[in-house]
């Protein structure tokens, strides 16, 4: 399958789906101001892979920092790997952290705790 | 103002501790600008990593409701052009960082922003917490397709209480001043 693979700017993350792996990796921040018209793709492609997933599905998200709007975008896309969790693939979730940052480890137990998706809160020196 | 009085107008900005400031209008484009000013001010200062990303956050979220909350109706072009125009600062002083802002906004809407400062000014941060997760898993988004989320953000990033003041302009819009301090 195609790989999704998105460069990172100032404002949106590198985001790389590889659909022979299953992983998928978020990385940067995440401060668009059209954070909607920015996840569509991915949302798209997600369709197109949750055909034909792998055994399992790891979504490593290490986000540096994002914005109120992309944070709907993120509960909306993890909501989508809720629905195909346990049909066709095991949906991971490994949310990074940098040391001292509660604020971003406070959100990865935030969407855990909305999700029923197996959640890791994981503290890393630098992301 | 005369020639000279740039160098008081520059000596109060320094009087204020004041590291960056803008007004005009609000663009897409000039949040990258004012991060990056930011961060490279944020290393002089050695700053930490976490409270670099809470100022972020708030001043992200502080340009994303002067970017899209700003609508003032019912002007003709010469008044529009004033009234879109906002006005952001940032002090360092003592560790503390303080992000001002002022924007105008339309009388009909003061209302609804009163009583949203109001409620999160109310909250401590487990039931800041607690009403950013049940907004998030709950509200659908706004018309303008944002999250609801952002005064409550910049509550819990700043761990601070929220100051605001509505100063009336004329029976359409008010100037609504924001201050907020990141210890």
């Amino acid at each position: 399958m195609e790989k999704f693979s998105l460069n990172g700017s100032a404002k949106t993350p590198t985001i790389h789906f590889d659909g022979d792996t299953g992983v998928l990796e978020f990385s940067g921040r995440s401060i668009p101001e059209n954070s909607v018209e920015f996840f569509a793709p991915l949302n798209e492609w997600l369709e197109v892979y949750q055909n034909h997933p792998k055994g399992e599905t790891i979504v490593d998200m290490k986000l540096e920092y994002f914005n109120t709007s992309s944070s709907k975008c993120i509960l909306d896309f993890f909501k989508r790997l809720e629905k195909i969790n346990g049909h066709s693939t095991t949906v991971r979730i490994n949310w990074y952290f940098e040391k001292d940052d509660e604020d971003m480890a406070e959100a990865g137990e935030d969407y855990g705790a909305i999700v029923s998706l197996p959640f890791e809160i994981i503290e890393v020196d630098e992301i | 103002m005369a020639v000279t009085e740039v160098y008081e107008f520059y000596q109060r900005m320094e009087d204020e501790r004041i590291i960056l400031s803008f007004k005009g209008e609000f663009t897409a484009e000039l949040l990258t600008s004012f991060l990056n000013i930011l961060e490279s001010k944020m290393i002089e200062l050695r700053i930490d990593s976490s409270k670099k990303k809470r100022v972020f956050n708030v001043l992200i979220e502080c340009f994303q409701n002067l970017y899209h909350h700003i609508a003032i109706t019912d002007y003709n072009d010469d008044v529009l052009e004033i009234k879109k125009s906002a006005l952001v600062i940032v002090k360092h002083y003592e560790g503390d960082f303080i992000v001002r802002t002022g924007n105008y906004i339309e009388n009909i809407k003061i209302n609804d922003l009163r009583r949203k400062l109001a409620m999160v000014n109310s909250l401590d941060s487990d039931e800041l917490r607690g009403l950013y997760q049940m907004k998030l898993a709950n509200d659908p988004r706004t018309d303008k397709g944002t999250a609801g989320l952002g005064l409550i953000d910049i509550a819990r990033k700043s761990k601070s209480k929220l100051n605001y003041e509505f100063i009336e302009i004329d029976e359409f819009s008010s100037f609504f001043c924001l201050k907020v301090i990141i210890e």
